[in-house]
């Protein structure tokens, strides 16, 4: 069992815990992730380390409530217990002095994207980050980025914070005004793709972190397999992350569909349980 | 002796009725009755030399055992048999008794042999029953040991280990003990309750068990060393599941049978929704190999609903590796054998949803080194059988995790841990290991035969001062 800690809503839908798990949090480093299982009938899901504090013994993580067992997850309170909490899990972020980098994410990527812009400018990369969100209320940690960041640019799909637009936009900017030797991008399979392609033709070396379908997160059983190159890899112990060159992104995007009915049927029964007022009683957002 | 009559055939198990039992997960043979098992019990010939025990990889007295049941000492005759084997109710379910006691029994020479398989499973399941387990603990000797994987070779290890006074800890990566046994055995075949209780048991000789513990993530075996592990027995299985490497693998549709498998047992996906863990089949599933998993998985997915399920092998069915019993059952549940076939190609449709298989066929040449007969393809004899899902079940190697993160430890080609075989030492002192790590992926009486070795040679090697 782990304790929530602490708990707290940073935008429209996105929480944060931090979670007591003092041997995790010894070992953790950027770039890797944790499997949670809430309770006893709960889906294992992979949620990536956005921070970890050893000597508190604590693990961050950030998650946006979209399915089934992340609005579960966003009910539980500080206080309250998580039934099993694996890790740390994958490889590690490869931190090296590249020069000058561009730090991508979107959305709740941001979220894992900030502990390796933070190891990148401590080993005296200069750090230029562009973090975008839908709208003003999506944003998180802008500061937190700005704390490690050289410079930092933002955009709101909505024009409602920072610039109008996507982050590709900027990225585009960036590469037709400054050398750059890579791009490390975090957010929904699109946003890495199109970063993916407007850095190919430049030859920027650019690294995306994967969060495939996963079960049990130690190579057991290939339901993370992501296609990169000719070879299949899995993502949870060869990732989750890789070139973003080399990632087939078709493959991958309809690789998350996998179990598109069944989410839909797992949200149905939880609004049914929610109206019903019965077993499964709502708090949403307390 | 006097000269009794000889019935030729063993007693038959009950089982549920084939058309029945597919509509849920409840276990497919119920068991022998007390009536039954002194039926078949006494079949057994008391042989002076018996054969059958050398055919048993752990060498469980098997005479004594079922002249106990015929005393009707069901008590004892469980002692008898925990003597040499920790698991029995498991083993009783799962061991492929064909190849192993029941092979070399007198009495199969004319007839059939003594169902000692379904002796054994009535013994331990009178004394779950009835029986109260006493651990009997021997004075702590102080020393502490680690093992990595709750698998039956762990566990056996483990309990071996405890039983002589060691300090026992196993870590194990997922979050729940039995390795195989609650994550790819189905419950119709073993049912999880029955691995709990086996486990509670050996939780009751002082055998603490850590799950969610990924060792080479959380902690390296040499750290467990630095942290007071007098003793590592790293028996983490043989996970890494294998894939055809074919056209359309990656499509949606294609789980290995470790997927399939783990989300349905371990993760209850045939709950779902009460259960979060989905699991999808469609109406039509082709599960690849001729094993226990391939069986395995061809039977659940009969059990999720589907209308067709289709198992491809390469070769005949006499070359099937799975258990004589479960290719039966799975025949009688109505899986449908294609056989002399194997995939070239899985099709997809637009949403990149698996939609057909394409096979070529083949026929059987000369023998190989494993001496069964080798399949041999056949030019331009591909066809299509249209499928919604297809699972991999043509084997799995070692997870590489323990070896990558050890680098004293010697691996072989295949990426198997090297240990000696009667006391499971490795190339890295305080180091063993055993299971399907070392052996490939094997069964489960071999997997606990390796543990309780090592136990020895742990023992041996912490007191026998030889070394
Ligand atoms: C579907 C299926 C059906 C089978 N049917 C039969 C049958 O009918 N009869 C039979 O005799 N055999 C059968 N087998 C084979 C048998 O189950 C195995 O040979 C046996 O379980 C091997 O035991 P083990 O203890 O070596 O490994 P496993 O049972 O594989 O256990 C290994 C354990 O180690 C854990 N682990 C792995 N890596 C780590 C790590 N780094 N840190 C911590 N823990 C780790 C795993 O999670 C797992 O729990 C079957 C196998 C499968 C998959
Ligand atoms: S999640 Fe199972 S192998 Fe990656």
């Amino acid at each position: 069992m782990y304790e929530i800690k602490r708990k707290a809503l940073l935008a429209n839908n996105i929480k944060l815990f931090e979670i007591f798990a003092p041997e995790i949090a010894r070992k953790a480093q950027a770039g890797q992730f944790v499997i949670v299982r809430q309770h006893e009938k709960a889906e294992r899901i992979p949620l990536t380390i956005a921070d970890f504090d050893r000597n508190q013994g604590t693990i961050t993580i950030i998650f946006q409530e979209v399915g089934r067992s992340t609005i579960d997850l966003g009910q539980l309170k500080k206080g309250d217990y998580i039934l099993d909490f694996v890790g740390p899990l994958g490889k590690e972020s490869e931190i090296s002095k590249y020069g000058r980098v561009v730090c991508i994410g979107g959305g709740v990527g941001v979220a894992p994207l900030y502990p390796i812009a933070k190891r990148l400018h401590g080993e005296g990369n200069y750090i230029v980050s562009v973090i975008g969100a839908r709208s003003r209320g999506d944003l998180i940690w802008e500061e937190k980025m700005r704390a490690v960041s050289d410079a930092l640019y933002i955009t709101t799909d909505d024009g409602s914070y920072g610039e109008k637009g996507f982050v590709t936009d900027i990225l585009k900017r960036i590469i037709g005004s400054e050398e750059i030797d890579a791009v490390i991008a975090i957010g929904p399979l699109v946003m890495m793709e199109a970063v993916s392609e407007i850095t190919r033709p430049h030859g920027i070396k650019t690294v995306v972190s994967l969060n495939p379908i996963m079960l049990d997160g130690t190579g057991m059983c290939g339901a993370c397999r992501v296609q990169i190159g000719q070879e299949t890899k899995f993502a949870c112990v060869d990732g989750p992350e890789f070139d973003g060159h080399l990632v087939d992104w078709d493959n991958a995007k309809r690789r998350a569909k996998m179990f598109l009915q069944e989410e839909k049927i797992a949200l149905e029964v939880l609004r049914y349980n929610c109206s019903e007022g019965g077993a499964h009683a709502c708090q949403k957002n307390k | 002796m006097s000269k009794k009559q000889v019935v030729g055939k063993k007693y038959a198990m009950p089982v549920l009725d084939p058309h029945e039992r597919i509509k849920y997960f409840r276990e497919v043979a119920t068991g022998y009755t007390e009536e039954l098992a002194l039926l078949e019990a006494a079949r057994c010939l008391q042989c002076k030399k018996p054969l059958c025990v050398e055919g048993c990889p752990v060498g469980v007295d098997i005479p004594a055992f079922i002249k106990l049941i015929l005393a009707r000492d069901y008590q004892g005759a469980a002692n008898k048999i925990k003597e040499k084997n920790s698991l029995p109710a498991v083993c009783g379910r799962v061991c492929p008794q064909e190849n192993q006691c029941e092979k070399f029994c007198v009495m199969g020479k004319k007839n059939e042999p003594v169902a000692i398989g379904r002796l054994e499973r009535f013994v331990a399941d009178w004394e779950f029953e009835h029986g109260e387990f006493k651990p009997e603990a021997k004075a702590p000797n102080g020393k502490k040991v680690a093992i990595v994987g709750s698998g039956p070779s762990g566990l056996t290890c483990a309990a071996e280990l405890a039983r002589m006074g060691y300090r026992v800890k196993i870590f194990e990566a997922l979050h729940m003990a039995g390795g195989v046994l609650v994550y790819g055995i189905p419950e119709f075949r073993l049912p999880k309750a029955v691995v709990a209780r086996e486990i509670e048991n050996i939780k009751k000789l002082g055998v603490e068990i850590e799950v969610n513990s990924v060792i080479g993530k959380l902690y390296t075996i040499d750290e467990l060393i630095s942290d007071g592990f007098d003793a590592v027995y790293v028996a983490t299985g043989a996970g890494l599941p294998y894939f055809m490497n074919i056209p359309g693998e990656n499509l949606n549709g294609v789980y290995s049978a470790n997927e399939f498998l783990t989300r349905v047992n371990l993760m209850k996906a045939y709950k779902f929704p009460e259960y979060i863990t989905p699991i999808h089949t469609g109406r039509r599933i082709a599960v690849i190999g001729g094993g226990n998993v391939a069986m395995d998985a061809a039977r659940t997915a009969l059990r999720l609903g589907v209308e067709k399920s289709y198992i491809i092998y390469r070769r005949s069915e006499k070359e099937m590796p799975a258990r004589a019993e479960e290719i039966e059952h799975a025949r009688e549940e109505g899986v449908e054998f294609v056989l002399l076939s194997s995939p070239v190609e899985i099709k997809g449709d637009e949403d990149g949803r698996v939609k057909a298989i394409v096979c070529q066929k083949y026929e059987l040449g000369e023998p190989d080194s494993s001496g069964r007969r080798r399949p041999v393809p056949l030019e331009n004899s591909e066809y299509e059988i249209p499928v919604d899902t297809v699972v991999m079940a043509i084997g799995q190697g070692p997870n590489p995790l323990i070896p990558a993160t050890t680098p004293e430890l010697k691996t072989n080609k295949n990426g198997n841990i090297i240990a000696d075989a009667n006391t499971g030492k490795t190339s890295k002192p305080q180091i063993f290991a055993g299971g399907d790590v070392v052996s490939g992926a094997a069964t489960v009486i071999l997997a606990m035969g390796a543990g309780k070795k090592a136990a020895q040679g742990i023992n041996q090697y912490l007191f026998g001062g030889t070394e």
